[in-house]
């Protein structure tokens, strides 16, 4: 559910000029024409490492998204809410499938992205590394986590490379309910008890900013921007689809009559948009680089979960083995 | 630590039937079964389809798009495949 143009230096040089300058022209073309490039297409080196950075990173934001929500599956207030719940977290591990199968056709192996992920050198969505300290902030990162990351994967499933484009399709196709299913918690606590509605208002404050900061740096800093863009990986600016998101959600903020942590935030009559206040991207480093509340803990989970499910690997490959070979007998012996 | 790498398959799913089975995705499975459980819970979790597929990706030999215009381009001047390059005068009716 949650790509993040995190906006990483390339470490290889950037090899356009070593292409070979026709294919790299008539690629450019079909691109410009809105054809889609699939698998097994010619494409420049930049293109395949930025995507596959860019859908691998998307991929494990989704597994490790599965985590601060998983943390309150069983403390969920009610069947109706931990059933919900349970079917979000499920989703999100099989949007983080689609989408490393979709990476892998790129020609990265799935053990390779998982590796990046567990050796902490791949990133994943800042947002990740908050806590999820009460109720509430599930209902927040239902409705601003998801409503974040609806708004930045819409664009994406018209985006140039065909399995990541297919793999979105289903992905936004899927997250709508996730949304509305935390906006309805979000609603139920804000017409609840005085301590309810409390609650609702600490889980806004503290998610509000690091979900502005989904979005990634502000254009101006943003390195990969302009070929993302020409290449059709993006179709809108990282500050566009944040002020989208800010428009909005602002009007649902105010229907729960709740109050957003931003005394700048206003609405500016002339643009048609809401202001917000500077953001506090010093923080938004911190958090990728790995000093974030919860960065240690995430990868710990994971990392945990992996070597723990090592042998259940081992166990389903050497039991396959030993069918293929007892079925290769047996027909040896009936020839 | 690099492990064995697990085999992949391709997933097709018939959404209804009636319809042909549509490539939906891929999966890792150790074996055909367990492909087909894995794709169950990743490709249909909300009554997308009836039935499944399960291909290991290996065994699909593809077309080279580099061959596309040799393999496709020559069906474009046979206008004779088509049934509206043969005239019928209109007063024989619907054909």
């Amino acid at each position: 559910m949650y790509t993040q143009a995190l906006n990483q230096k390339d470490v290889a040089p950037a090899t356009a000029s070593a292409e070979d300058p026709e294919r790299l022209a008539r690629f450019e073309a079909r691109v410009a024409a809105e054809d889609k490039i699939e698998p097994n297409d010619w494409m420049p080196e930049a293109y395949r490492r930025t995507l596959t950075r860019q859908i691998s990173q998307h991929a494990h934001s989704e597994i490790v998204g599965m985590l601060p929500e998983g943390n309150w599956i069983t403390r969920a207030p009610s069947l109706r809410r931990k059933a919900a719940l349970l079917a979000k977290v499920q989703d999100e591990g099989g949007h983080g499938l689609y989408l490393y199968a979709a990476a892998e056709t790129l020609g990265t192996s799935r053990e390779a992205l998982v590796e990046q992920l567990l050796s902490g050198r791949a990133k994943y969505s800042s947002i990740f590394n908050y806590p999820t300290l009460t109720w509430a902030d599930i209902g927040a990162i239902g409705w601003l986590v998801d409503g974040a990351a609806i708004m930045n994967q819409i664009p994406l499933c018209r985006t140039s490379y065909g399995p990541y484009a297919r793999a979105m399709v289903r992905v936004c196709k899927e997250e709508s309910f996730h949304q509305r299913q935390g906006y309805e918690i979000m609603l139920t606590l804000a017409r609840g008890t005085a301590e309810q509605k409390a609650m609702a208002q600490d889980a806004l404050d503290r998610w509000w900013w690091p979900a502005l900061m989904m979005f990634g740096p502000p254009d101006g800093e943003s390195a990969h921007t302009d070929q993302s863009m020409r290449w059709k990986i993006k179709r809108f600016t990282n500050d566009a689809l944040r002020q989208q998101f800010v428009d909005a959600t602002v009007p649902q903020g105010h229907f729960l009559q709740l109050t957003f942590p931003d005394p700048e935030l206003r609405f500016d009559e002339a643009s048609g948009h809401w202001q917000y206040g500077a953001i506090d991207w010093e923080e938004f480093r911190q958090v990728l680089a790995g000093n974030g509340p919860c960065n240690r803990e995430r990868l710990e989970a994971r990392r945990k979960a992996h070597a723990e499910g090592a042998w259940v690997r081992e166990a389903a490959l050497a039991h396959a083995a030993k069918r293929r070979a007892r079925r290769a007998a047996e027909r040896q012996a009936a020839e | 630590m690099s492990e064995t790498p697990m085999p992949i398959w391709e997933v097709f799913v018939r959404a209804r039937a009636g319809l042909a089975h549509r490539h939906a995705g891929s999966v890792h499975a150790a074996d055909a079964e367990m492909a087909l459980q894995a794709a169950r819970d990743t490709y249909t979790r909300r009554g997308e389809g009836l039935s499944l597929w399960v291909v290991p990706s290996a065994a699909i030999t593809a077309s080279d798009p580099a061959d596309r215009d040799s393999l496709f381009e020559p069906t474009a001047d046979k206008i004779y495949r088509h049934p509206t390059f043969y005239e019928v005068p209109d007063d024989v009716g619907h054909m």
